[in-house]
């Protein structure tokens, strides 16, 4: 019901997830109010997600995982967050991803390369981040780089970057809403390892960080490369993502879930909330306290 | 709770109206990718004397060859335009200079008949040389033509044996004709020199190598990389920079591509009119041997020189390609100028410098490839100095609110019971 009615007066995904925020809200600062601390996981799941969701279109769900990578950051192979993707390649390639990432996530790229029996020497294996500028982006923690042995089988690399906030100074490098690219390759190599096939595996995940990582701003537009050109098209939510159907090509097509967050939704709301009327709870109590019950006791009856 | 939605519905509508207002329609971007010819791909196919060795799973490396061609011309996509070139197939003489002329088009580049082109395929036999260079030059001719994405399929069991004609200078040069066009490389013997030059030959296109030593992974490579070129993809725009900001060319939003040599700096120029935002990015590949540490400067200067923002990037060890990028917000107009004047817009000069080495041997003509991405957008990205909205979030913050409220209850409390006080004296 709540969520016909607000698709009738608003438009698009982002208005959904205003919607979804905005009970999301509401049922968290009850929450609280009960007694619970507000963590961001109760924002999140306590608005069943809403079947018309699906209208808006994700064109890839889990059953249809890429099995490819890309050569380039042009050609770089489109995953969702939560997707395991999968890819064939060689020795000596450089296999490129792009994901979306929004504001108060902080994503973590796990990638496992299967090496092959015949690897005759050790190699270096390396995960590299770049967001939408493909300016590189730092990992926070997580094994970027890893030394595979001759004999090894696999090898795990994992890179957690910092929390995408919605806003940064310019000169900053800030890791900000928009697309990223994941380049998974071998930065070492003798001649003898060149070619040979390899499995690769790779998974993002986003831990949302919530309010803490709040800042007031947002950018205009995500960090989405050829996003100028994009918006170009009348800006239907429900054919723009449709890049399966229409042949025209574009940089990026990537989009969260449900939507680019407009960067004004925080836990802060519910924290502030829940403090202004705890405060007013706490005035209420003063007051009785000092005023006393009623009448002052020293007051006759009929006075 | 009704009043809760209510707030909600109005901030949806600002919201969707705020959306409305960014989406609105950019100045005429100049994009002409729209229209795209269908893929190419030439299948360039080693049919030497060697060839005839049996060392792929017991069977002849020529047979492997054929039976992956039959199954990749089969599951050949629907739009992909395919041909077939060979190179030593018909001249089995001693002669070099005619043996290194020895390649030839088996099967057109165009719409595919699968029939026709498997019977090609059948009456080949290992003859002659190994003329790369040259094959891979009438392949890039074969393909000449349109805006689609253009590959070549590299299959070969022996280094190229028409030297002076290095493959891997071919390939650069091939690249560097900004046609788009990149070449995958597949080398059916585990061979240290085939393994370079191969190798060295996907690197200058941005291709891929791999080495074969089964017959059904070179059918699922082949398949992998005709797919690949099925992908629809972004063709960059062809664009010269100048040596200094005044001479340099004018981009609008796009993706352009343009070679930098070795030290050289490129200057191009963007406009940003005020309450839009630059952003651009911009990569630099090492398609030959360089040594291993390089970096990348990509700085927005104005007119006179000032610098306003720049993009760093710097590395060590094997790489494809550095990039780095910038953003630059450019502030809305103070609200007092008219609206019938139109603002003027900025040029901001875009400098890109490398210094990547070239390891020595290499030659440093034709320059390094650099591929760069302009999006001008609407609306720059806002902030204040509050903290989200000034909203505040912690037990601390519930604390000194508690507190407040209760010391301002407190004293309300015996203000009104001084007020009762006061009314009773009188």
């Amino acid at each position: 019901m709540r969520t016909i009615r607000m698709r009738r007066t608003t438009r698009g995904v982002r208005a959904t997830r205003v919607v979804r925020a905005a009970a999301g809200a509401v049922t968290a600062g009850v929450f609280l109010l009960l007694g619970g601390t507000v963590s961001p996981a109760v924002a999140d799941s306590s608005p069943s997600a809403s079947p018309s969701d699906d209208g808006s279109g994700d064109g890839s769900q889990e059953g249809d995982a890429p099995t490819e990578a890309g050569t380039s950051f042009r050609t770089a192979t489109e995953i969702e967050q939560g997707q395991k993707a999968t890819a064939s390649a060689s020795t000596g390639d450089y296999l490129y991803w792009s994901f979306p990432a929004d504001a108060g996530g902080r994503p973590t790229v796990k990638a496992t390369v299967k090496l092959p029996d015949s690897a005759r020497s050790s190699a270096t294996w390396q995960i590299d981040v770049y967001d939408g500028l493909r300016r590189r982006q730092a990992c926070q923690y997580g094994a970027q780089t890893r030394l595979a042995g001759a004999d090894a089988g696999a090898v795990n690399l994992s890179c957690t970057l910092r929390t995408v906030r919605a806003w940064s100074e310019q000169w900053a490098n800030d890791p900000l809403p928009g697309t990223y690219y994941v380049r998974l390759t071998a930065t070492d190599l003798g001649t003898a390892d060149l070619g040979v096939p390899v499995n690769a595996e790779i998974r993002v995940d986003s831990k949302d960080v919530g309010g803490s990582a709040a800042v007031d701003g947002s950018l205009a537009e995500p960090l989405v490369p050829g996003i100028a050109m994009t918006t170009e098209e009348p800006s239907g939510d429900e054919g723009a993502e449709g890049s399966d159907e229409s042949p025209t090509a574009v940089l990026s097509s990537l989009e969260p879930d449900d939507g680019w967050a407009s960067g004004w939704w925080s836990d802060r709301w519910v924290w502030t909330a829940v403090g202004g009327i705890l405060a007013a709870l706490a005035g209420v109590g003063g007051y009785a306290l000092t005023r006393g019950s009623g009448r002052p006791s020293q007051v006759p009856p009929g006075a | 709770m009704i009043t809760s939605k209510r707030l909600a519905a109005g901030v949806c509508a600002l919201l969707a109206a705020l959306a409305a207002g960014i989406a609105v329609p950019t100045t005429a971007l100049a994009d002409e990718t729209t229209a795209q010819d269908p893929p190419k791909v030439d299948l360039v196919l080693d049919v030497s004397g060697s060839m005839r060795a049996r060392d792929i799973d017991g069977d002849s490396r020529m047979a492997a060859a054929k039976q992956a061609f039959n199954e990749v011309l089969d599951a050949t996509p629907e739009d992909v335009q395919l041909g077939i070139r060979t190179l030593g197939a018909d001249y089995p003489g001693d002669d070099r200079k005619t043996g290194c002329k020895d390649t030839a088009q088996l099967y057109p580049v165009g719409p595919l008949d699968r029939t026709e082109a498997k019977t090609a395929v059948a009456t080949l036999t290992p003859t002659g040389w190994t003329p790369i260079g040259p094959a891979l030059l009438k392949a890039a001719d074969d393909l000449e033509g349109g805006n689609g994405s253009k590959r070549i399929v590299l299959i070969s069991d022996g280094e190229d044996t028409c030297a002076p004609l290095d493959p891997c200078e071919v390939a650069r040069e091939i690249a560097a004709r900004g046609i788009g066009l990149t070449i995958d490389t597949l080398g059916l013997v585990p061979n240290a020199k085939l393994r370079v030059q191969l190798s060295c030959i996907a690197e200058a296109t941005g291709g891929t190598y791999t080495s074969v030593e089964h017959a059904d992974e070179l059918t699922d490579r082949v398949n992998q990389l005709v797919d690949r070129a099925a992908e629809p993809v972004v063709v960059p725009k062809g664009v010269e920079g100048a040596g200094a900001c005044a001479g340099a060319p004018a981009l609008q939003s796009g993706l352009y591509t343009d070679r930098e040599e070795f030290g050289q700096q490129r200057w191009y120029r963007v406009d940003v009119l005020p309450g839009q935002e630059l952003r651009a990015s911009v990569s630099v590949a090492a398609d030959r041997r360089v040594d291993p540490s390089y970096g990348l400067l990509l700085r927005a200067v104005t007119v006179h020189g000032r610098e306003i923002v720049r993009g760093e990037a710097a590395g060590n060890g094997r790489t494809d390609v550095i990039s780095t990028g910038l953003r630059y917000p450019k502030a809305e107009l103070d609200d007092d100028v008219e609206d019938d004047v139109k603002p003027a817009a900025e040029t901001v000069c875009l400098q890109v410098t490398n210094s990547f080495s070239p390891a020595a041997g290499v030659k440093t003509t034709p320059g390094l490839p650099l591929e760069m991405t302009i999006d001008v957008v609407d609306g720059p990205g806002g902030s204040s100095d509050v903290a989200s909205f000034g909203l505040g979030r912690g037990w601390w913050l519930l604390g000194v609110l508690v507190l407040a409220g209760f010391l301002a209850g407190v004293l309300w409390g015996w203000l009104s019971r001084w007020r009762v006080a006061v009314w009773r004296t009188n």
